[in-house]
């Protein structure tokens, strides 16, 4: 199990050193340059400016300076905004996003789970007919569009929040729920798909056969085994809910990483898009490899030895 | 011996979205104490729709009881609420399952799976339980039963696996033992030594089994007493003696027929020409008329009765009728009887 995490770790490095090196040449392979925007510069002084961030070095020396500044979190200083280093953009603006994106994953994987077992328990009956309708509108119904409804209906009609502040925390309320919408609505159609593949599996019918209530088939045999396929799909939806979704972030006036991630490509903030995008890489693999802990603790079958990869 | 279950005119039917599937149609038998009763049949003859509805685990809707009464300790277990079920089956009533590799829950421990019910049904504590669980596996064979018992399904071999599901379904000590195919699944010397288990777990319990497979083989090697099936009916009945050394039915002729000889290398194996009848629309008469070679015209028309040959053997056609043409059975057939038993 230790070797196992060891293993992985090794693996995590392993990825983001790719990560970093293939962001670093896409970044230098872009046209364009962090002073174009700006007001017309005297070539003088945008030579100073290219000096000043080290863009005249070699690109070897730029390279391995820069993988090393990552290997302590330092990504340097932004290109845009004076007087600020990478890391205090990201500490500043991801804690919004976590606090959203937890709401968010909560609301997703309670709320989907439950809907997608209700469907299965009423299986080709009208609470299955409604719980399908409800995922399949979730799914289609774009994150914008929700969250335009809900601040229509919660915010404006019935003012029980705020249209657009980030100040306590009924404020997150409304943009959780719009990110986890469409999340939720996969979540639940999985869920359905796996529960009656579950359901109609022989080991339930031994359960049934033992004397076991409905209740107790359903939950302690059905439920573990049926929760196996959202579980390996959470890696990806954590991390992706965590860095935050930009559209929703900018509709309800979210200062946090998604935006701040969009902000940093228009403007060719090359050390903020690298750091985010580490920052992002880093969140991807660690709960990528939580999950896999938790997959290998519900479900026995996977062993997690060092051997193999661990499957 | 004491009866203990007797089905009797049981019909169930499944509601699809074609036609009305009539999976069942008027079976009766009767169990006696520690007997085994096999019920044989070709795939979709309606023996495993049988062995499900004494157990009620028949999914209702799509299925559904249309007449007939199971009577179990003189009572009806149709009329039974599902509460009530819940405290016949496991405790009164266990079943094994066809496929081992996937009847047994993979995210529980044999230990757990096996304690369920003793919690359940009888009282018991954790901790009894897992005595009592480890107890059985000794019981059933599975060698280091205090390892083996906190260790998952997919640590078991198919073989020890099925013994696994034996112990489950004996934990309680039930009167009856339903086993749904439970050796198809197996290879032939696991086969031998799952039946020889049952065999000597009956002695020593008094356990009736019922026995349902299509295999003749394990028939002759395990049970007392055999009903054989066809399109959702019984055809023949009697003893194990009487079915292979003296059938009567052209279809159970056919079966023994159908067996594979060791000794013969030229003979090209025996099939029964055609196939089984759509029960969605069953025949009216006997629902083997079309594929009987014997078959006369009242056989289309009209289901024959049971005609009792002896105490134990009661079959249903109309060869039978005093009226009709003297036919024997075909030699192969007591050929393939002496095999089997000898």
């Amino acid at each position: 199990m230790v070797n196992y995490i060891l293993k992985r770790i090794g693996y995590i490095a392993l990825s983001l050193f790719l990560i970093i090196s293939a962001t670093f040449f896409l970044m230098q392979a872009a046209p364009g340059s962090p002073f174009a925007s700006e007001r017309k510069m005297t070539p003088a002084i945008e030579e100073q400016m290219i000096e000043a961030y080290g863009l005249n070095d070699p690109i070897h020396e730029q390279y391995i300076t820069y993988v090393v500044n990552s290997l302590t979190f330092d990504f340097g200083p932004s290109f845009k905004f004076v007087g600020q280093e990478v890391m205090d953009i990201i500490l500043r603006s991801f804690p919004y996003s976590l606090v959203l994106g937890l709401e968010a994953v909560f609301i997703a994987i309670g709320f989907g789970v439950l809907l997608g077992v209700f469907a299965a328990l009423k299986h080709n009956r009208f609470g299955d007919y409604t719980a399908m309708i409800i995922a399949v509108m979730g799914i289609s119904v774009p994150s914008f569009i929700m969250a335009t409804i809900l601040q229509y209906i919660f915010a404006f009609k019935l003012e029980m929040f705020s249209v657009a502040r980030m100040e306590s925390f009924s404020d997150t309320i409304l943009p959780a729920i719009a990110l986890a919408t469409t999340p939720l609505a996969f979540i639940a159609r999985l869920m359905r798909s796996s529960m009656l593949d579950v359901l109609s599996s022989d080991y339930i019918k031994t359960a049934k056969s033992k004397g076991m209530s409905q209740r107790i088939v359903t939950y302690k045999h059905g439920l573990r085994n049926a929760l196996l396929p959202v579980i390996s799909y959470m890696g990806p939806l954590v991390a992706g809910i965590l860095t935050g979704s930009f559209i929703i972030e900018q509709i309800f006036g979210i200062p946090g990483l998604g935006s701040e991630f969009v902000t940093s490509i228009t403007n060719r903030d090359y050390t903020v898009i690298m750091g985010t995008t580490v920052f992002y890489s880093v969140i991807l693999l660690v709960s990528i490899l939580i999950v896999d802990l938790i997959y290998g603790i519900v479900d026995p079958r996977i062993k997690l030895v060092a051997k193999g990869g661990g499957k | 011996m004491k009866k203990i279950l007797s089905v009797k005119d049981l019909s169930v039917n499944f509601e699809t979205y074609k036609a009305e599937v009539q999976a069942v149609r008027k079976v009766s038998f009767d169990l006696h104490e520690e007997e085994t009763l096999a019920i044989v049949g070709e795939s979709g003859s309606g023996k495993s729709v049988t062995a499900q509805s004494i157990m009620r685990l028949i999914p209702m809707p799509p299925g559904k009881f249309v007449s007939g009464s199971i009577e179990f300790n003189g009572e009806d277990l149709i009329e039974k609420s599902e509460k009530q079920m819940e405290s016949i089956r496991g405790k009164e009533i266990g079943m094994i399952f066809q496929d081992p590799m996937t009847s047994l829950n993979p995210t529980m421990t044999i230990g757990k799976q096996i304690a369920e019910g003793l919690i359940k049904h009888q009282n018991m504590s954790k901790k009894e339980a897992h005595l009592r669980g480890v107890e059985l596996l000794k019981l059933v064979g599975i060698p280091n039963p205090e390892k083996r018992i906190k260790q998952y399904p997919h640590e078991f071999s198919g073989g020890m696996r099925q013994r696994a599901m034996i112990a489950i379904a004996l934990a309680c000590n039930p009167k009856i033992l339903i086993a749904d195919e439970p050796t198809t699944a197996l290879d032939v010397t696991i086969q031998a030594q799952i039946l020889d288990l049952m065999k000597g777990l009956q002695k020593e319990t008094g356990t009736a089994i019922i026995l349902i497979t299509h295999d003749l083989g394990v028939v002759a090697n395990a049970a007392h007493r055999v009903a054989v099936m066809y399109g959702g009916k019984i055809v023949e009945t009697g003893s194990v003696d009487e079915i292979f050394y003296n059938p009567r039915h052209p279809y159970t002729w056919g079966l023994l027929g159908s067996m594979p000889k060791l000794d013969n290398h030229d003979e090209e194996l025996k099939a029964i020409p055609g196939s089984p009848p759509d029960l969605s629309d069953p025949p009216q008469g006997c629902p083997f008329a079309a594929r009987c070679p014997y078959a006369m015209k009242a056989c289309s028309t009209q289901m024959p009765e049971y005609f009792e040959l002896s105490e134990t053997q009661k079959t249903a056609c109309w060869l039978l009728d005093e009226r009709a043409p003297k036919v024997e059975p075909p030699e192969f057939v007591n050929v393939g009887g002496l095999k089997v038993n000898g």
